[in-house]
């Protein structure tokens, strides 16, 4: 009787066998490599803007204060927008006819507020609050990176529950002097901060990462 | 012992004395090679299919609507679907039990019903493992049960023994269908060289994996087999017993008992035969197998029901007993609210199906009936189903605050969804008996040489 | 099922909105400015589909449900969900104060019957989301009922009225102003004949100064005032007694042996609030003991007052009159020649009241309730100068109603002048007289008689169907205003958000009437203001709008006597013939929910749980079991009720310890033109509600009908089957053993007894203590909790399987004889047990324990599986069936609390404690380097409810007030049997009967802890 395989089927079974295995580890690779990428996170990822406003120029070129803008960033959750009225301080002076920042004059001659888009987003079932971040001790870089050296702002980090975790369960490599906080370019000093033990001296690691303490 | 078999006129023996193994192979492989699919085949698939359909769609309308669309509320949490989950599961038990525990205890009339019994758990196991899915409240996240590392940094709640059923039912899943498989793999081998076909003989000889019946394959064969049914053992009692543990570990009134696991196990071995015995009979008629599946079998099979069953039935009186030892007033009025409150019918019920009626099989007279046997068995499916009902809905309807005591009704997306599950079981089996061996070749033909051997 | 016509309406109002927003850049302004536009007529069209439900049938849900469940699916497999953008809108222009992400409150009041209760009303950018109570007003004392709680949704109901309407037409305000003027000149030439203004009772003194302004420029034009249920029955008697409409209000707190006849002091009515928390000070926990009052009751329904009473006596309403004048004889206030005989039981039950009353003279307390005639109402005045109460406990000041005769009367001769042809210009403000003016008076038809007929509502209503014009009447958190409290004390209303629907308030239409259109609101309150107190500076304008009091306001008392020849009157009148037996009497009543129909199309108030029947979603005639059996009636059916030759088909509702031949009956349901919710459910009562001032009525019969009708009723068993939930007992056990709650349980396991490890709390320990004896489960902290929390309405097919959602439910019991039961009431919140059963069994770690003892829910995490509400012993536990919260309604989106996720269906709900208001606190402090006060974080029940008989804290607080409440005897946890070991506890129940009196429930023997 005619065989019905090839002797090279042998060979193939076996390698399909045992490939099998290396296929599902690859395939766990790939969803969770998928899962903290920019795709997904959309970190590192440049938004459209209605006008394309240069961190970099404002804060390392001008020199101005994170506050100065983001009002309410230490009394409350939110570290609030600027209204146009706050750009039209300057650029009602300065740069007062630049086509680039028609949309900001436009704006506030119609009262009809600029649309931004949202870069450092978090879903709506996570409740973030900048104020007590701030009054902890977490810089702003900590969690936006050198927005400094942001020419167009992006998101740095991907702000995943993980990423959120890591930092709430032991605070210690983060946090900085109260001072420091807005200061974009602060260096934690030579000798590091002890590993593992909040320098907090009221930090409760279980508080910080109980469930309701982000949703509710 | 085996030479009576062999002389006692057909019936009583575990195979018909005429047959050898030529006769053998050529009878059973016929069935899936040469023999034109039976009209009655065509017939019974369909209906399944339709069933199957109806699954479909009722699975279609709860992903979109909600869970809502079922009886299921408040108190009342779980209806239909944990309640059919665990009476597929038990059924899923008797497969593995015949093929694993009695070929461990040398049982050699399990030869001719094993497999198609483990088909059965197979395809029993798949309805049931569809139940804790569709049954969550956002069945799309179910892999969330699984422990993975993941970008939330969280891990499954290992007290809950909801995880623990994930781990029990995919083990038992897994194991059953190897058993399964490596069992066929001789017979596979059997079809690809017996087949005309191309296509068949491709089919069948990439499923058969090489297998020339050398004297080293049936050793390896032998002794992989042995080891799996060696494994296969304690999953039987394993399974159930994790089961019970979703009610046991709660703290609900006529849930909260430590006679759950044994009395859980012992029914799901008495439904699961109960279900062998609904499908043999009718196959043993339809394809004419009834010199395979003897009536020593079914004989067997029926005695198993009845021990099984007494064991049931001690389990129901232990329960009351208890409640009323236990002097726990809320456990007190479980009791009495199950055989005197809204859903006492069924109870009652459960009672008649399950412990009185079969009763009848201490009768020879009853078991050497096929009729009665057929009846019995399916009579034992309901009873079974009644008891995982009254299990689950008597106790939640009216728990500790009878501020918020309820009823269940169940809806008509419930029934479709449990005929929906009843479909998908009998077109996996229809597709069985179509296209693999539903009763084991090799083994078969080592009975025959056994018993020839006693002859000579 | 009904889900088509719906959808196409969602997308209308969608792109109706749109539309408007092109127009100007806010949707929330100037509907008429775009009338006209094609999109915008099919838009109005839609937007009053009459029979249409929202939130009525679950089957009838969007499309959009169904895309997103399968986009859910996707992305769940996917196990990617990725963010779609969002956009920040900041200000141009940022306003003062405001602190993004802060929320700001604002004094305001809220006028219900002429009388206002001030209210504090949190606001988020803008938009008002939750009330609360005002501390500083009398009659909040910062609590709030359920009605205040549930204005914010009315605020926001997409059925509201939008446009000005003529003639079925959209108009526009410039258009109707336009007639108006016209019409008006015509009026100025006739000295105002033919000119009717109709309102609803007038509290606001503003309002009222602008009404008279127009009778006063126009004699010849009348002012009318119509209210359903309106206190011009105490007003009359008080005019017979003192010869002036004096008003009364009580002072409880004063009061040791308090007697109610038919008036549920604690329920409903002006005050009540303020009487809840009075009467509740001496009888709650802390107040068990010598001081603790005494409450008699004699009603015919069960109310709530009569539910926590000590002793209650069940009078068919004829009845209490003649027990009335038995007691003034018993105390000599007539001679007994004029009292008619009582059955000897009813004897035996007046003889200790009448010695208790006696021996508490001076702090004693008898009040009549507003459905008893004038002459009951007399003889309670003079009982009350017998017993010298006057001056302590009861309080008689000048009227605080601006005209307090307003009622049936006055619409009777308004009807008669239509009738007669002397109306030409009707205008109708608020109210929706074409529904509750009873049927006999016709007044439907006569409105048809009148020329130019006016109407300013917040709903396109059945009085409105009527009206040539109607007009959008600005929401009371909308407008400006002004009001008086139950004891005279005025205060302002401010506006929390400019009006939605460019609706304009009662007082902005009457300053047109008098030629002055343009004048907004906040000048005419301003002026009124100015006018009433010239010598005040600007500053105290701007006190008055911060507190929501004006100090100095509340009348003097005054001490007027009642005149001998008035009571003298009253006694020769006799109470008139006894009914023959067997007769039905009917009392009609505002309902707990829809009151008289101004809340029909209100959510929250359609699916609350009445307080002792349990009822949503419906009105049914209220029987006693006694009566149920004579007329071989059931719960459920169908029957006929007539009276007076007009029938209308009610289901029957049994209620135990009700007088047998009293029918109870509520207004505002079998509305014919109430929006999406409101239109359909229940049956009318004003169809047979005769046209007189009694509010009860003989001679009424009830047959039933072969028919039945399903109820949606949340608590179908009554009985607490022997098991100790609710614990209580006598003052007089309690002086012997003030632990005897802990006698009353099941013996349990010890709290050492556990397989797990005991939880450590270094820091915060929330917990929760309930005083049974105080709470009289009036649904305040239910109302509130979903406010506060975003909770979804499921409709009366889900409350019907037993779906609703209510995060904390209040659990009534009956005890005793089913014609005579004590009731009990028991708020239910979640009671975050120590060793919580919900935790161990969730596959996927959703609900976890904190370390503050919270027990925690996370939604995003929960998949379903529905074990742990299983394995809840309390059935605390809530579940989206189906998805519940509404997710398109653009006015509803800003109706949400934006500290509480919005849920989802397929996921696990429950109370939290409000732990949003948790964090908010503890951020504070932390920010402030320190630890959170005690009573800086209160739950939305606490906070509202009137009795406080809920109390928060932190138990690590030995300074906290629920530490010390909890440290108290009566303290006991539900089913600790089972060694759940919760965080809510209760304080025990204790009632003082007076041993003379026939014996009330023995307290059920729960459990073999009993010594």
């Amino acid at each position: 009787m005619a065989q019905i395989f090839h002797r090279s089927f042998n060979v193939l079974s076996r390698v399909s066998i045992f490939g099998a295995v290396f296929f599902l580890a690859a395939l766990a690779w790939v969803f969770g490599t998928l899962d903290r990428s920019p795709y997904v996170t959309n970190a590192d990822v440049v938004r459209e803007q209605p006008i394309p406003f240069s961190h970099r120029h404002h804060v390392a070129g001008l020199g101005i204060d994170c506050r100065y803008c983001h009002t309410s960033v230490e009394t409350s959750a939110f570290a609030g927008i600027p209204p146009t009225k706050t750009c039209m301080n300057c650029h009602s002076q300065i740069w007062s006819d630049s086509p680039m920042l028609e949309p900001v004059r436009a704006s506030f001659r119609e009262d009809r507020p600029i649309r931004w888009t949202r870069v450092n987003d978090l879903p709506d079932f996570t409740y973030f609050n900048h104020s007590i971040h701030v009054t902890r001790g977490i810089g702003c870089v900590t969690c936006h990176g050198r927005v400094d050296q942001m020419p167009l702002t992006y998101q740095e980090h991907p702000l995943l529950m993980e990423w959120c975790l890591d930092c709430h369960r032991d605070p210690g490599q983060h946090v900085r002097p109260r001072g420091e906080v807005f200061n974009m370019s602060w260096e934690p000093p030579a000798e590091p901060l002890q590993v593992g033990r909040s320098p907090l001296p009221d930090h409760d690691a279980r508080q910080a990462t109980d469930c309701w303490t982000c949703h509710r | 012992m085996a030479s009576p078999e062999r002389n006692a006129p057909g019936g009583e023996g575990l195979i018909d004395p005429a047959h050898d193994y030529a006769s053998v192979t050529d009878k059973i492989s016929a069935f899936v090679l040469t023999h034109r699919t039976p009209r009655g085949w065509f017939i019974g698939f369909g209906i399944s299919f339709l069933l199957l359909m109806g699954l479909l769609a009722a699975v279609g309308y709860l992903v979109a609507r909600g869970t809502g669309i079922w009886g299921v509320n408040q108190p009342v949490g779980w209806g239909f679907a944990i309640i059919n989950f665990v009476w597929w599961i038990g059924i899923g038990h008797a497969g593995t039990l015949i093929s694993a525990i009695l070929l461990l205890l040398k049982q050699e009339w399990r030869t001719s019903i094993n497999r198609f019994a483990e088909a059965m758990t197979l395809f029993a196991v798949a309805c049931a493992g569809l139940y804790p899915i569709l049954h969550l409240g956002r069945p799309w996240l179910f892999y969330w049960l699984l422990p993975y590392p993941n970008t939330m940094n969280l891990w499954p709640q290992f007290r809950s023994p909801l995880i623990w059923d994930v781990f029990a039912v995919s083990t038992y899943a897994t194991v059953s269908l190897l058993f399964w498989y490596v069992g066929l793999i001789p017979d596979l081998a059997t079809l690809r060289d017996r087949s005309r076909r191309r296509l068949a003989q491709v089919g069948y000889g990439v499923l058969a994996m090489g297998w020339r019946g050398s004297a080293i394959h049936w050793h390896r064969y032998e002794t992989a087999y042995l080891l799996l049914a060696g494994l296969a053992t304690p999953l039987v009692v394993s399974v159930h017993t994790v089961v019970s543990f979703d009610f046991t570990i709660s703290i609900i009134p006529g849930w909260h008992s430590t006679i759950f696991p044994p009395y859980f196990v012992a029914g799901a071995i008495y439904s699961g035969f109960a279900m062998v015995m609904t499908l043999a009979i009718p196959i043993r008629s339809f394809y004419g197998v009834g010199d395979f599946i003897t009536m020593r079998h079914l004989d067997n099979m029926a005695k198993v029901m009845l021990a099984t069953g007494l064991i049931v039935a001690y389990g129901y009186l232990t329960e009351i007993f208890i409640a009323w030892y236990s002097a726990v007033p809320v456990e007190q009025y479980m009791a009495v609210n199950r055989m005197r409150g809204p859903y006492a019918p069924l109870f009652w019920g459960l009672i008649l199906t399950n412990v009185i009626i079969p009763q009848a099989l201490w009768s020879r007279r009853v078991r050497s009936s096929v009729a009665a046997l057929f009846v019995l068995s399916l009579i034992v499916n309901v009873g079974m189903w009644l008891e995982r009902f009254v299990i689950v809905v008597t106790s939640l309807h009216r728990d500790y605050l009878p501020s918020s005591w309820g009823m269940y009704y169940p809806t008509r997306w419930d029934w479709l969804t449990y005929a929906g599950t009843i479909g998908l079981f009998l077109s996996l089996l229809f597709l069985f008996l179509r296209f693999l061996p539903m009763i084991s070749i090799s083994e078969t033909r080592a009975l025959i040489s056994k018993a020839e051997g006693e002859v000579e | 099922m009904s889900g088509g016509p719906r959808d196409r309406l969602r997308i209308d109002v969608a792109r109706a909105r749109a539309a408007m927003a092109g127009r100007d850049g806010s949707p929330w302004r100037g509907l008429e400015e775009i009338a006209g536009t094609p999109e915008f007529e099919e838009f109005l069209h839609r937007e009053f589909p009459h029979n249409a439900s929202e939130w009525l049938d679950p089957a009838g849900r969007r499309d959009f449900l169904r895309l997103m469940a399968a986009s859910l699916a996707l992305a769940g497999f996917g196990a990617c969900t990725r963010q779609p953008a969002e956009t920040i809108v900041p200000y141009v222009q940022p306003p003062e104060e405001i602190v993004p992400g802060k929320p700001l409150y604002f004094a305001t009041a809220m006028t219900m019957a002429g009388y206002s209760t001030g209210l504090l009303v949190e606001s988020h950018m803008g938009r008002p989301t939750k009330v609360e109570g005002n501390p500083g007003h009398p009659a909040s004392l910062g609590a709030t009922d359920h009605f205040a709680q549930a204005s914010v949704l009315t605020l926001y109901d997409p059925d509201r009225s939008q446009v000005v309407t003529h003639r079925g037409a959209i108009s526009t305000w410039n258009g109707f102003l336009g007639a108006l003027a016209a019409d008006m000149q015509l009026r100025a030439a006739s000295r105002g004949a033919g000119l009717r203004i109709l309102t609803e009772q007038v509290g606001s003194p503003t309002l009222a100064s602008l009404l008279r302004q127009v009778t006063a420029l126009l004699p010849e034009a009348r002012w009318h005032q119509y209210e359903p249920f309106a206190h011009e029955t105490e007003t009359r008697a008080a005019r017979t007694a003192f010869g002036a409409p004096l008003h009364t209000w009580y002072r409880p707190q004063a009061a040791g042996v308090i007697l109610s006849l038919d008036a549920d002091l604690i329920g409903c009515g002006p005050g009540s609030l303020r009487y809840a928390r009075e009467i509740a000070s001496r009888r709650r926990a802390e107040a068990a003991g010598a001081g603790m009052s005494r409450l008699y009751v004699v009603e015919s329904g069960m109310s709530v007052t009569g539910s926590v009473a000590d002793h209650r006596l069940a009078l068919a309403p004829s009845e209490i009159e003649r027990f009335a004048r038995a007691l003034a004889a018993a105390l000599g206030v007539i001679g007994p020649g004029d009292a008619p005989g009582l059955a000897p039981a009813h004897e035996a039950w007046l003889r200790p009241l009448a010695a208790d009353l006696q021996r508490a003279r001076g702090s004693s307390l008898v009040a009549a309730g507003p459905r008893q005639p004038a002459a009951v109402h007399v003889l309670t005045h003079a009982i009350n100068e017998r017993l010298g109460n006057v001056g302590a406990t009861v309080i008689r000041t000048d009227p605080v109603l601006p005209d307090p005769d307003g009622g049936l009367p006055s619409l009777q001769t308004l009807v008669q002048d239509m009738d007669a042809g002397k109306v030409d210009t009707l205008i109708v403000i608020g109210g929706n007289p074409a529904y509750t003016a009873p049927a006999g008076l016709g007044f439907a038809a006569s409105l048809s008689k009148v020329k130019l007929s006016i109407r300013l509502g917040l709903y396109d209503d059945e009085t409105s169907a009527l009206c040539g014009w109607h007009l959008p009447e600005a929401h009371f958190l909308e407008a400006w205003g002004d009001g008086r409290a139950f004891d005279g004390t005025a205060g302002i209303q401010q506006p929390l958000i400019a009006p939605l629907y460019s609706g304009r308030s009662a007082m902005e239409l009457i300053s047109a009437v008098l030629g002055r259109p343009g004048v907004t609101g906040h000048a005419l309150v301003r002026e009124q203001w100015r006018r009433a107190r010239p010598e005040e500076p600007e500053a105290s304008w701007r006190r008055w709008l911060h507190d929501g009091v004006i100090d100095g306001t509340r009348p003097p008392p005054r001490d007027a006597q009642v005149r001998a020849e008035a009571l003298a009157g009253v006694a020769a009148a006799g109470p008139g013939p006894a009914p023959p037996q067997g007769d039905l009497e009917v009392v009609f009543l505002p309902d707990h929910g829809a009151w008289d129909g101004a809340f029909s199309n209100n959510g929250w108030l359609q699916e609350l749980p009445r307080p002792i029947t349990k009822l949503t979603w419906d009105n049914a005639a209220l029987i006693a079991p006694a009566t149920a059996e004579r007329l071989g009636l059931a719960s459920e059916d169908l029957a006929e009720l007539t009276l007076d030759g007009r029938a209308v088909r009610v289901p029957v509702w049994i209620v135990p310890g009700m007088a047998p031949g009293a029918v109870e009956l509520t207004l505002g349901y079998g509305r014919r033109r109430a929006g999406r919710i409101g239109t359909g459910p229940g049956y009318d009562a004003c169809a047979v509600l005769p046209g007189s001032t009694a509010r009860a009525y003989p001679g009424a019969a009830l047959r039933g009908t072969r028919e039945r009708y399903p109820l949606a009723c949340t608590q179908t068993h009554h009985s607490m089957e022997g098991r100790g939930l609710v614990r209580w007992a006598p003052l007089s056990r309690y002086a012997e053993q003030p632990d005897f709650a802990h006698h009353q349980e099941h013996g349990g396991p010890g709290p050492e007894l556990s397989m797990y490890r005991e939880w450590k709390y270094d820091g915060y320990a929330w917990g929760m203590a309930i005083d049974l004896g105080a709470c009289h489960g009036c649904n305040a902290c239910v109302t509130a909790c979903q406010s506060e929390n975003n909770i979804p309405v499921v409709g009366k097919e889900q409350v019907m399987l037993g779906r609703e959602m209510h995060w904390i439910r209040v659990d009534r019991y009956f005890e005793g004889s089913i014609d005579d039961p004590m009731v009990h009431h028991q708020p239910l919140p979640c009671m975050h047990c120590e060793h919580a059963p919900c935790e161990v069994v969730c596959p996927v770690a959703a609900t976890t324990h904190s370390d503050e003892g919270l027990n925690q829910m996370v939604y995003n995490r929960c998949v379903g599986t529905r074990y742990c509400s299983n394995n809840c012993p309390y059935k605390v536990r809530r579940f989206n069936f189906l998805l519940y919260s509404d997710w398109t309604t653009p006015s509803l989106k800003m109706l949400r609390n934006p500290d509480v996720t919005v849920r989802s269906r397929g996921v696990m709900e429950k109370c939290t404690y409000c732990v949003q208001r948790i964090n908010a606190a503890r951020i504070d402090a932390k920010n402030e380097d320190r630890r959170i006060r005690d009573g800086e974080v209160t739950p939305a029940c606490a906070q509202a409810c009137p009795a406080q008989a809920i109390v928060f804290g932190d138990l690590n607080d030995p300074g906290s007030r629920v530490r010390r409440l909890k440290e108290m005897p009566l303290e006991y946890g539900l089913l600790d049997e089972i060694n759940t070991r919760p965080r809510t506890t209760y304080l025990a129940r204790v009632t003082n009967p007076h041993p003379e009196m026939p014996p009330p429930a023995a307290p059920e023997a729960g459990g073999h802890g009993e010594p």
